[in-house]
């Protein structure tokens, strides 16, 4: 976790400079920073839980043999609609796409689970259209969607 | 109450989750287990991010910042967005409260599609992660091929949504 450390770091370092140059408005800061916590924090637990069931449920090697070498097309549908359904951090997707990959699923596949993992979220969606509105959260999720499905078709073309 | 009903879909899954144990405690432990560990993760890396956060909200002014990334910021709106959008870690729902923020300290929306693209792609600390589990190759493909892609995006998206109607439709923060 040095990623962790260096954030502390940063994070200490200009909450000193701002401490020194004006308590008041690193007050109103620090309570800010409070209070997009505890909005997240709900949302937060949710997803982590239901990401722990979905990960021992679904098992890499279950997951693998459903999107192995020959699943082709369908594979990449499978995929597409398993990643799409909550969103998940970077530092969780790869450790997970790289077991996939030594479980025997294909690279393709694996790149738009992961891509899709990261990017689109049905489970946030409600969450996300309370934040930017109805449209534009449906517009930025296709728009993701599309983004895997072509990343994924140049990983099988270049890479396979 | 109002609070409570925010965790509602916690103990939603809460409730699965015993339902689970009582069938097959194995599977429920290693829930328990995986979630624990996801949850600490994200409690250790969340409060720095939030805490700078709160800091630019306070000491950037709306000015400086549609200097960096309003409609007219040009190569620094592509760098300062990447070096936000990268450096921190989480979750893109972490980023939504975050993208808002910036919309309304006067950032474009290019830069904010471009900012949720970025932080759904590249993290710097898990960029050696990636590297060394995937190869070279497929990191740059990925990489590369995401931000083209997500930086068009947000000029398509510029055209389709004002900076004012994204603001009037986020029902969520008052500032």
């Amino acid at each position: 976790m040095i990623s962790g450390m260096v954030l502390y770091t940063i994070a200490s370092i200009y909450l000193g400079i701002s401490f020194i140059k004006d308590k008041h408005k690193t007050k109103t800061a620090l309570l800010k920073s409070w209070d997009m916590f505890q909005k997240v924090l709900p949302d937060l637990l949710a997803i982590m839980l239901f990401i722990g069931l979905a990960l021992s449920l679904l098992t890499p090697s279950l997951i693998s043999s459903i999107i192995g070498e020959n699943s082709g097309f369908l594979g990449i549908i499978y995929s597409t609609i398993i990643g799409s359904i909550a969103l998940i951090p970077s530092f969780i997707v790869f450790p997970l796409g790289q077991t996939l990959v030594q479980n025997g699923a294909a690279l393709p596949q694996v790149a738009v689970l992961m891509s899709t993992l990261m990017s689109v979220g049905l489970v946030t969606l409600n969450m996300e259209q309370k934040i930017f509105g109805k449209s534009f959260a449906y517009a930025r999720n296709i728009s993701s969607i599309i983004m895997s499905l072509l990343f994924a078709l140049i990983i099988w073309v270049v890479m396979t | 109450m109002m609070k409570l009903k925010r965790y509602r879909f916690f103990f939603i899954l809460l409730l699965g989750l015993l339902l689970i144990a009582f069938m097959n405690q194995a599977i429920a432990i290693k829930t328990v287990q995986l979630t624990g560990k996801s949850i600490l993760d994200m409690l250790f890396l969340l409060p720095p991010i939030f805490i700078l956060v709160g800091l630019l909200d306070q000491w950037v002014t709306k000015e400086t910042l549609i200097r960096y990334m309003g409609e007219k910021s040009g190569i620094y709106g592509v760098f300062f967005t990447l070096l936000l959008a990268t450096i921190a870690a989480g979750p893109l729902y972490i980023a939504f409260p975050i993208a808002i923020l910036l919309l309304k300290k006067g950032a474009s929306v290019r830069y904010i599609v471009f900012f949720l693209g970025a932080w759904s792609t590249v993290k710097l600390p898990v960029l050696l992660y990636e590297f060394t589990s995937f190869g070279l190759k497929f990191t740059l493909i990925h990489i590369c091929f995401a931000l083209a892609f997500y930086y068009l995006t947000g000029i398509i998206f510029e055209k389709m949504y004002s900076q004012q109607k994204l603001l009037n439709d986020n029902a969520t923060m008052e500032i």
